[in-house]
């Protein structure tokens, strides 16, 4: 251990730091002793323990945030070095130093590398984006989910609501209100279960509005930034095709 | 219609009307120019049939000018509500979507000047479209690289528009079906270039 450490240089970090949401940001450099193994929550405990940038002046310790470190809660989404995705599955080994770190973009910023992703949450529960089972009674076992459209569906069950998808859409955020990929592909899911299905038209309305579905612009970045590899682009094709077959039965239909 | 539902409607509205039925004009329209390497003679016969088409002006009203105004300015808004990311994320369909942008504000300003230098002179002056009519503006080698530049403009906005248009109807939902269409329209956009550049250089004396 103590070897490696000597051989390595040590890690460079440049955060791009902001006192608060209406604080003007601007870029520090960090610089923390090489271990292996190191990711870049781990880079930024260091820093936190001994919070003093690569100048050697004491600094505030940089705010972000954590919660699975295995890459299945999406709270430590951040921008590193130009690409959204989570600071716990981001190995210090693989990435190009000095390593940019900044917060995303497309929300409200709290603090340094902390924003408040709840819009992200509105569209989830805007599009309806769970399965209704409780009742005044037991409403027994549903149906059963046939095993091809489970394996696909499983896929979209990945979905950690990250931000990244989001933030990578230029069509999100500034002058536009679209709700995002990670949503529409979620009413693609719970559609595609049995009771889930009973809901439908709900959520196929929700994302027929001014931020839904419409709002696409196709330029594909978010199939490309998604750390889970999840079909948002196929989602949003089929979603295009149910909302079109939705429109129809609403205009000319007897049970819209 | 509420006010949320409008704009769900305005945006397929927006994506139906580039093909039915500017897409359809925009082919037919080319066609027409292809009779320029058969001569001035057929070509005038086409110009000289355009111009009094029977009801001509409900024609161009509906099928042409209604459409290509909505079109236009409600793709003129879609543009300024986009961003472009492509100095971050510099994926293919990316650009695509930057590009289509770009070449939809540019075919934009190139109609103006054509329909400024053909459609309204005819109106204005009385007399029917003419081989000469296009010759003269393309005399000029500005003229000529702006009509070359408006041309594989809008041809680029019309192939990649109907690659979105797919996916937009939902047609084409799968990554292999998307990937397949990409092939086949960037064919379509090298024959139309072709066949519009053929067209274009029949005028050039």
């Amino acid at each position: 251990m103590d070897t490696e450490t000597a051989v390595h240089d040590p890690i460079r970090l440049i955060i791009k730091r902001q006192e608060g949401p209406d604080a003007k940001p601007r870029w520090e450099e960090f610089s923390v002793a090489y271990q292996p193994h190191m990711n870049v929550v781990s880079a930024l405990m260091e820093i936190r323990k001994n919070p003093v940038n690569a100048q050697g002046k004491p600094t505030t310790p940089v705010v972000w945030e954590s919660v699975c470190l295995e890459e299945v809660c999406g709270a430590c989404t951040m921008i590193i070095n130009g690409t959204p995705r989570q600071a716990c599955s981001a190995l210090i080994d693989d990435l190009k130093q000095p390593i940019r770190l900044e917060p995303l973009t497309k929300f409200p910023l709290v603090r340094d590398l902390k924003v408040d992703r709840t819009l992200l949450f509105d569209a989830l529960k805007k599009t309806h984006a769970w399965i209704d089972i409780d009742g005044p009674f037991d409403l027994g076992p549903g149906p059963r989910m046939s095993a091809h459209t489970q394996s696909w569906a499983y896929e979209l069950s990945r979905c950690m609501t990250c931000g990244c998808c989001f933030e990578a859409c230029p069509n999100t955020g500034h002058a536009n209100k679209f709700v995002g990929p990670a949503a529409i592909s979620q009413v693609r899911l719970f559609n595609a279960h049995p009771t889930g299905k009973l809901n439908k038209q709900e959520r196929l309305r929700s994302i027929m509005g001014a931020d839904g579905i419409t709002s696409c612009g196709n330029a594909q970045n978010c199939v490309r930034v998604c750390p889970k590899d999840i079909p948002l682009t196929t989602s949003i094709a089929q979603m295009n095709r149910d909302t079109t077959v939705q429109s129809i039965r609403n205009v000319f239909g007897s049970d819209a | 219609m509420d006010k949320d539902r409008r704009a769900n409607f305005l945006r397929k509205l927006h994506s139906f009307a580039g093909v039915f039925p500017l897409g359809i004009f925009l082919c037919f329209h080319m066609c027409v120019n292809y009779s320029a390497n058969w001569g001035t003679a057929p070509y005038d016969t086409m110009g000289s049939f355009m111009a009094h088409m029977p009801y001509k002006v409900v024609l161009e009203t509906f099928v042409i000018f209604l459409p290509l105004l909505f079109h236009a300015l409600y793709g003129v808004y879609i543009s300024l509500t986009s961003s472009v990311t492509v100095q971050r994320y510099r994926y293919f369909r990316n650009w695509c979507y930057v590009l289509q942008r770009i070449a939809g504000i540019v075919t934009l300003l190139f109609v103006v000047w054509h329909i400024y230098g053909t459609k309204l002179q005819v109106e204005l002056t009385g007399v029917d479209p003419s081989y000469a009519m296009v010759a003269g503006i393309v005399a000029t080698p500005i003229g000529l690289a702006l009509f070359a530049i408006g041309l594989f403009c809008s041809i680029y906005h019309f192939c990649n528009g109907l690659w979105t248009f797919l996916i937009t109807w939902g047609i084409t939902v799968s990554p292999r079906s998307q990937k397949i269409s990409g092939y086949v329209l960037f064919a379509l956009f090298i024959a139309f270039a072709a066949f519009g550049l053929k067209a274009l250089f029949a005028f050039v004396g």
